[in-house]
């Protein structure tokens, strides 16, 4: 079964390729691109697509490569012991398993989403290097080595905000997702808005795109902005004429606040918007 | 030729394994892709390159070596015999079947090959590709050599010029300059830097479970401290030819304070005197003495200038020479004076490394903190400058 993108989920060829060469060959994916080019979505959607569950692990700074296979609850034990609970007889009660573990115990091939994995430690990715590998890992307080029924599809997606180790790089496949091109664009406000005015669609992607082009912006707008954007055009109902103003450069485009979110961007653009029209 | 092509993007400096080699060899054979050369580039890229800095390096690399071939060259080694049949019905009239027959694919493919390597023009219009002359295998008049691509499906609307002719990812390259994206790459290399120097502190959490694991006897856990202990001193050039880096440095300067805790930070205008000031904007209001700067902060802390270091000599050399008011000593006098207090430094410039050579006080200045020490604000700078803040 091969990906080609949903319904709701826009994949481009290179993508595509990808993520069925991942799945083929039985390899870790990482995808890196800008903030909102749906990388996170991109694990949700395969997941939907090739019909298998999927298993989320959203990183954070603290997160321990650990706490995917299980963590060993010792502190419920030790008050299960002292109330003289019976449980206490059996360690397993007290081991929690881990994103990696129900994935691997899952009687069907799987998707496992690591999601953001440059938020953790540097050696994070190091320690997973084994059971990625070998898609099994050692529970030292069962004594029983836990293997991958099925060895998962891992989708692992970086906002490149610390380098990942090159023996993990090399395990991995690698994709990029660009930012999308106009085209592509379209296709992707198509499947949020089905019923979205031709019109009103082309001129605010003109719009869009030529406000991504403004030297020195802090944080280019991405698709989930253009998307709220649409979102609030639609709401307020306004007309595609608003948007034309043929020199669209200096008129400044109805509710950019929900494009440029950094306060210094909206002044910058203010301020281009200004002079240009004095300009002219 | 997977090999050769393997050995041709090493030579082209791209980090590549052996590993990733045998996965595009698995790729290829459980038939990812087919002939085509477009998706042979993805799935390449894919398996081989774990780098967006590094796209446009192969994407360059990838043309040198595919120039002026449409299909996979030597692919046909892995390609199963009735499959270039098919590929030849699709495409070839009787006539080429009829001499296909004859010579057998094999030689036809290697005149094929040849026949695309002589072709020097890129970009040249399908009819020029294959003689069209009647002693070409291949030579019927309208030939198109898209036809030839073994097998491969059509990627849709193709345009004359090729995906990785195309250098859509050249400004993600790291050795152009910092610029935004890179800054951030800049970060990791300060960060990596910034985890030398492990204290131990109290684990809580591993105390507490480890007690637990004892039945309730203390069991008392140490882990390495996790904040950095590096020190860094930042001087920070604001002078006018500065204006042009003032992006870069603001997102140096932004990155290496969420990462040093103990990061002080001066600005100082072309050349450093008796005075520097904490905050720009009101710099003619609040100096700081350079002798307090120096007696304030320890030996191990490290010294970083940023600056463009371009500048009347006089400014270097001279008592009075400063633009902005009147220094009785000279710029190298104070430079000296920092560098013997904080031996270990370094000075970024913002510069291109190959005009250096041309600017006097360039000179001056790296006379004074040493000519290995200044780096260009560059990734590969950054880099070489923290390996020698670190020796
Ligand atoms: N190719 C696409 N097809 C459909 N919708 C998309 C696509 N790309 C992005 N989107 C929209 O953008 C939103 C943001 O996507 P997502 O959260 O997956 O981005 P991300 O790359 O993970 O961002 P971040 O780096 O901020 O985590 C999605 O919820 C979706 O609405
Ligand atoms: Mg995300």
């Amino acid at each position: 079964m091969k990906f080609e993108g949903t319904d709701s989920y826009v994949a481009t060829r290179d993508l595509t390729l990808a993520v069925n060469a991942a799945v083929a060959l039985q390899r870790p994916l990482l995808i890196k691109g800008e903030p909102g080019t749906g990388k996170t979505l991109l694990a949700e959607e395969v997941a939907r697509a090739l019909n298998m569950p999927l298993f989320q692990w959203h990183v954070k700074s603290t997160t321990k490569a650990q706490q995917g296979l299980y963590e060993y609850d010792a502190v419920s034990r030790l008050r299960d012991s002292q109330l003289g609970d019976p449980r206490v007889e059996d360690i397993s009660h007290y081991i929690m398993h881990g994103v990696l573990w129900q994935a691997f115990e899952c009687e069907q091939p799987s998707v496992v989403l690591i999601d953001e994995i440059d938020k953790a430690d540097i050696e994070f990715p190091n320690d997973l290097l084994r059971e990625l590998d070998r898609m099994e890992f050692h529970c030292y307080e069962l004594h029983r080595t836990i293997k991958a029924k099925h060895r998962p599809l891992i989708i692992i997606t970086s906002n490149n905000e610390k380098e990942l180790p090159d023996a993990f790089l090399r395990r991995c496949f690698f994709h990029y997702i660009k930012f999308p091109d106009k085209e592509t664009m379209q296709r992707i406000v198509e499947v949020h808005f089905p019923i979205l005015k031709h019109e009103l669609l082309k001129e605010a992607l003109e719009v869009f795109f030529d406000l991504r082009e403004v030297p020195g912006l802090k944080k280019k707008p991405s698709t989930s902005e253009l998307i709220d954007w649409l979102k609030l055009l639609l709401a307020e109902d306004i007309p595609p004429e608003v948007l034309r103003a043929k020199d669209a450069k200096d008129a400044i485009p109805p509710l950019h606040g929900a494009l440029l979110k950094n306060e210094q961007d909206v002044h910058l653009f203010e301020r281009l918007a200004f002079m240009s029209r004095r300009k002219s | 030729m997977l090999v050769d092509f393997f050995l041709h993007l090493k030579s082209r400096q791209l980090p590549v394994s052996t590993k990733e080699l045998l996965a595009l060899l698995e790729a290829l054979e459980a038939r990812l892709v087919t002939g085509s050369l477009d998706d042979f580039y993805l799935l390449s890229r894919t398996l081989l390159i774990k780098d967006e800095a590094l796209y446009d390096r192969f994407d360059r690399a990838f043309g040198e070596y595919f120039k002026g071939i449409e299909a996979l060259p030597g692919f046909d080694a892995m390609v199963p015999e009735e499959w270039l049949e098919l590929a030849a019905r699709k495409h070839l009239s009787e006539a080429d079947r009829a001499r296909l027959q004859k010579l057998g694919y094999e030689k036809v493919l290697e005149q094929l090959n040849e026949r695309l390597a002589e072709q020097k023009e890129r970009h040249a219009g399908g009819s020029k590709w294959i003689g069209t002359a009647g002693t070409s295998p291949f030579g019927h008049g309208g030939y198109n050599p898209e036809g030839v691509r073994i097998g491969g499906e059509s990627v849709g609307n193709r345009t004359a010029i090729k995906v990785w002719d195309q250098r859509e990812f050249r400004n993600l390259d790291d050795t152009v300059d910092l610029g935004v994206r890179n800054i951030k790459v800049a970060l990791r290399r300060l960060r990596r830097f910034a985890r030398k120097g492990a204290a131990t502190e109290l684990d809580l959490d591993g105390t507490i479970a480890g007690t637990a694991r004892n039945g309730g006897w203390l069991d008392l856990q140490l882990r390495p401290e996790r904040h950095n202990a590096i020190k860094v001193l930042l001087f920070l050039d604001v002078g006018g030819s500065m204006d042009d880096h003032i992006q870069a440095c603001e997102e140096l300067f932004s990155a290496a304070r969420a990462e040093f805790k103990h990061l002080e930070h001066f600005y100082f205008h072309n050349c450093v005197y008796e005075s520097v000031w904490k905050d720009n904007r009101r710099r003619h209001g609040e100096k700081l003495p350079t002798w307090d700067v120096i007696h304030t902060y320890g030996p191990d802390y490290k010294l970083i200038f940023v600056g463009d270091a371009s500048m009347s000599p006089y400014e270097v050399g001279r008592p009075g020479g400063s633009v902005e008011h009147w220094n009785e000593e000279a710029g190298d006098i104070w430079l000296q004076r920092l560098v013997d207090a904080w031996p270990r430094a370094a000075w970024l410039n913002p510069l291109a490394e190959n005009y250096w050579n041309y600017t006097p006080s360039i000179g001056m200045i790296r006379a004074v903190i040493g000519n290995d020490r200044m780096f260009p604000l560059t990734l590969d700078g950054l880099e070489r400058a923290m390996r020698s803040l670190s020796k």
